[in-house]
């Protein structure tokens, strides 16, 4: 294990207007990783507060649309005294360059982590072409 | 007519350019709040970003901490402060992982809350769920409020 360095404190990233949006309310980009490997494309994004049933992952036309609503965590009672960070929608869009196999899509959320794997289709992995020299 | 074309229109349109004015007004004002204001900006500069809340006999100090276990969490109160410690591990893909995007980070934390009144450091109760720690604190019979009755 290499010397682990400190977390910088980073604001959450408002976004200004995907589309508009029919409720009310503060719109946040989720930080993601996306890596590839020869058989699917993952991707982990961080949306802490976001219950499973409130996520919703669409995919059409190639464009993956994340969308996921947090609640206001705070009760009745609670006066704020210190507001650091704001709640609202996590929002972010892709556009897929590789075919994705619809079916096979697996989705895990995992301490406040969505883990999502797309397979790619068997036609969009990559082969090995010879070449024959003549 | 010509009264009413010199008269009317302009007084008109006066008004529609004053409220158009208080329109910007309001909005530098929700700008210079947000910059100034000591309830909006963002801590003491130091990760987690924390939400304090106060109710009539505790304290609730929220955070989030996307993909921290409970066990690499560490949290100790004393009479006054809250100190939130831990580290948030990425764990290594397999080899073969290309990376598109890298925007999450990992690494150590640590922190301290203080708070604005004596609290009770035996009863502190945490829990992390989704990501979200929410730690609630209880204060201490001192400086919870008390009903005086008026006789």
């Amino acid at each position: 294990m290499t010397d682990s360095k400190e977390i910088k404190v980073k604001e959450k990233q408002e976004v200004t207007t995907p589309a508009e949006q029919t409720i009310p309310g503060l719109v946040f980009t989720p930080e993601v990783d996306i890596f590839e490997t020869e058989k699917a494309i993952t991707l982990l994004a961080d949306i802490p507060g976001v219950k499973p049933e409130k996520l919703n992952i669409d995919l059409r036309d190639n464009i993956l649309t994340i969308t996921g609503d947090v609640e206001r965590p705070e009760g009745g009672d609670e006066e704020v005294l210190v507001m650091e960070y704001e709640t609202g929608r996590y929002y972010r869009q892709f556009t897929l360059s590789e075919v994705i196999d619809q079916s096979k899509i697996d989705a895990k959320l995992n301490l406040g982590v969505l883990r999502l794997r797309l397979p790619k289709v068997a036609k969009a992995t990559p082969r090995k072409i010879a070449i024959t020299a003549g | 007519m010509i009264y009413r074309r010199i008269f009317g229109v302009p007084g008109w349109e006066a008004r529609n350019q004053f409220s158009e004015l208080d329109n910007m007004r309001r909005q530098v004002d929700r700008l210079y709040q947000g910059l100034f204001s000591p309830s909006t900006r963002p801590g003491a500069g130091v990760f987690p970003l924390i939400n304090l809340t106060e109710s009539k006999d505790r304290y609730t100090v929220r955070a989030e901490l996307p993909g921290v276990n409970s066990t690499e969490l560490d949290i100790q109160a004393t009479a006054n402060a809250l100190s939130l410690s831990g580290e948030r591990k990425i764990p290594e893909e397999d080899g073969g992982a290309k990376y598109h995007r890298r925007e999450r980070e990992s690494g150590r934390f640590s922190r301290v809350v203080s708070l604005p009144g004596e609290i009770n450091p035996d009863k502190v109760e945490a829990s992390l769920v989704n990501g979200i720690l929410t730690v609630v604190v209880s204060k201490a019979e001192a400086s919870k409020p008390r009903q005086i009755s008026v006789r």
